[in-house]
């Protein structure tokens, strides 16, 4: 295996009696041993994004002795977070991920330099940031991103060492890795031309991921920053490694690169290429809405009117309005308990599921009484009622 | 009857089966079984035009059907078939 080009000159690197009892683990493997660490040391590896991939991650280099780590994110620290996210405790809420992990790096550590990027990772910043690194890693948590991701390593001819999970599911690859011969490995591009259109495939934040599965899959992720840095054994590249917790199946898969891939020689609007256009957004503005301060005057008068839920059972069980529960796909099918003589309110989490649903009921079955309730359960468990939990 | 691994996202469109057995020599008759058996799943995996969509990739064991045959890549009653979507979540 080729080992990737470090910018560090490995004359200049050297440890203290402090460091070499540190790694004596790594250094006595007879493979890996000090040229492995120097080469860690000497490397600059940058995580974009500190989640659930990113803890288990920059955890693992930092502990390794990656000698300098750049962590991009501009997410603060919240509550839904800490059950994958074990960079973090509940001291932290409220504060930059970034900066509480590079104080939690630092002390497992103190021998490597952090440098943190508190910001989104955008097309104006991404090569700036990224320039002198010699490794990315992916652990971001959208679309645009992996793919600005992507186009920023092979636009600088970084390797990119990739993760993503969902729910059960997690994938692993190496892209744009330039082999033993001297060959470009395959690209994020190569495996998926284009993202799927928005509301498609869930997030994690809207479907919901185990805990445990980023710290799989994230560990795997450091395990091939690691091979691509100290260039021992075979990288992941040209295949796409696959695990599903449920049924603990593992699949690991042949990919190339596509000759229809385009070339990549500018970074562009990614939230436009993943479709995130300003028009799909002012749909939303056509549905009749109503705040969570009207819902509460009409609840406190006792006005005559109907309260729709439209998320999930496993969602209401959460938390609730006391509403009743018809859930989005389901409505088509119990039209005839949607009250067509009164005021109709329907609420999801956010307010985007229920305007759909509006929309649909609208065009389809000419209701013209009913309502959204703007930002959902959130707005109204930050404005109205506190006891209510947030997910 | 290849065997075809349906990813967590697209459960929910099977009843939460993780493998369906199809009928069909093909991919694309494969892919057109599975979608009889389960019609939810057809706007996920074919664009309007019945093509597979271009976050879906198809890998018959652990070949992409791009590198073989595409659609009309022969399939066995022992093949495993996959459907890889992507995902974002981090």
């Amino acid at each position: 295996m080729r080992e990737v080009k470090l910018y560090r000159n490995m004359r200049d690197v050297s440890f203290s009696k402090a460091e070499l009892e540190r790694y004596s683990r790594h250094l006595i493997i007879p493979e890996f041993n000090i040229e492995g660490q120097k080469r860690l040391k000497a490397a600059k590896v940058l995580v974009v994004g500190s989640g659930g991939l990113g803890s288990p991650l920059l955890l693992y280099l930092a502990a390794a002795g990656v000698g300098t780590l750049g962590i991009v994110d501009f997410d603060i620290v919240e509550e839904t977070n800490l059950q994958r996210q074990v960079l973090f405790g509940v001291e932290c809420i409220g504060r930059p991920k970034v900066e509480v992990a590079k104080e939690r790096l630092q002390k497992l550590n103190p021998h490597i330099n952090i440098i943190t990027y508190n910001t989104h990772l955008q097309s104006s910043n991404a090569i700036d940031i990224a320039k002198d690194y010699d490794v990315v890693a992916d652990g971001t948590d959208n679309f645009p991103t992996r793919y600005l991701v992507n186009d920023v390593s092979v636009m600088l001819n970084i390797p990119n060492v990739y993760a993503s999970i969902f729910r059960f599911e997690g994938q692993v690859s190496v892209f744009n890795y330039i082999g033993e011969d001297g060959t470009q490995g395959p690209q994020y591009r190569d495996l998926f031309p284009s993202p799927p259109p928005p509301g498609l495939v869930p997030s994690c934040a809207e479907g919901g991921v185990i805990g445990v599965l980023p710290g799989i899959i994230g560990s795997l992720q450091a395990n091939e920053v690691i091979k691509v840095i100290t260039g021992i054994g075979e990288p992941l590249s040209g295949r796409l490694f696959l695990f599903d917790a449920l049924t603990f199946t593992t699949r690991t898969l042949k990919i190339a690169p596509n000759p229809d891939t385009p070339m990549i020689t500018e970074l562009i609007d990614y939230q436009m290429f993943c479709g995130f256009t300003p028009s799909s957004q002012s749909n939303l503005e056509k549905v009749p809405e109503i705040t969570v301060h009207e819902l509460e005057r009409l609840q406190n008068l006792k006005e005559d009117f109907q309260l729709i839920d439209v998320r999930e059972t496993y969602e209401y069980h959460i938390s609730n309005l006391g509403a009743e529960l018809i859930p989005l796909d389901q409505l088509e099918k119990h039209i005839d308990q949607i009250a067509r003589d009164k005021k109709v309110i329907l609420h999801c989490r956010t307010g985007k599921r229920s305007a759909d649903a509006i929309r649909m009921l609208q065009e389809k079955h000419d209701f013209s009484n009913l309502l959204n309730l703007r930002g959902g359960i959130l707005a109204y468990a930050d404005e109205i009622d506190s006891s209510l939990a947030k997910y | 009857m290849a065997k075809i691994i349906i990813p967590t996202p697209l459960r929910k469109f099977t009843g939460n089966q993780a493998t369906i057995a199809t009928n069909g020599r093909t991919i694309r008759e494969a892919i057109f079984d599975l979608t009889n058996q389960h019609p939810d799943l057809r706007n996920h995996l074919l664009d309007a035009t019945g093509q597979i969509r271009s976050f879906v990739r198809i890998f018959v064991g652990d070949d992409d059907i791009l590198s073989l045959d595409k659609e009309e890549t022969r399939v066995a009653d022992s093949s495993i078939v996959s459907i890889v979507p992507a995902i974002a979540g981090g």
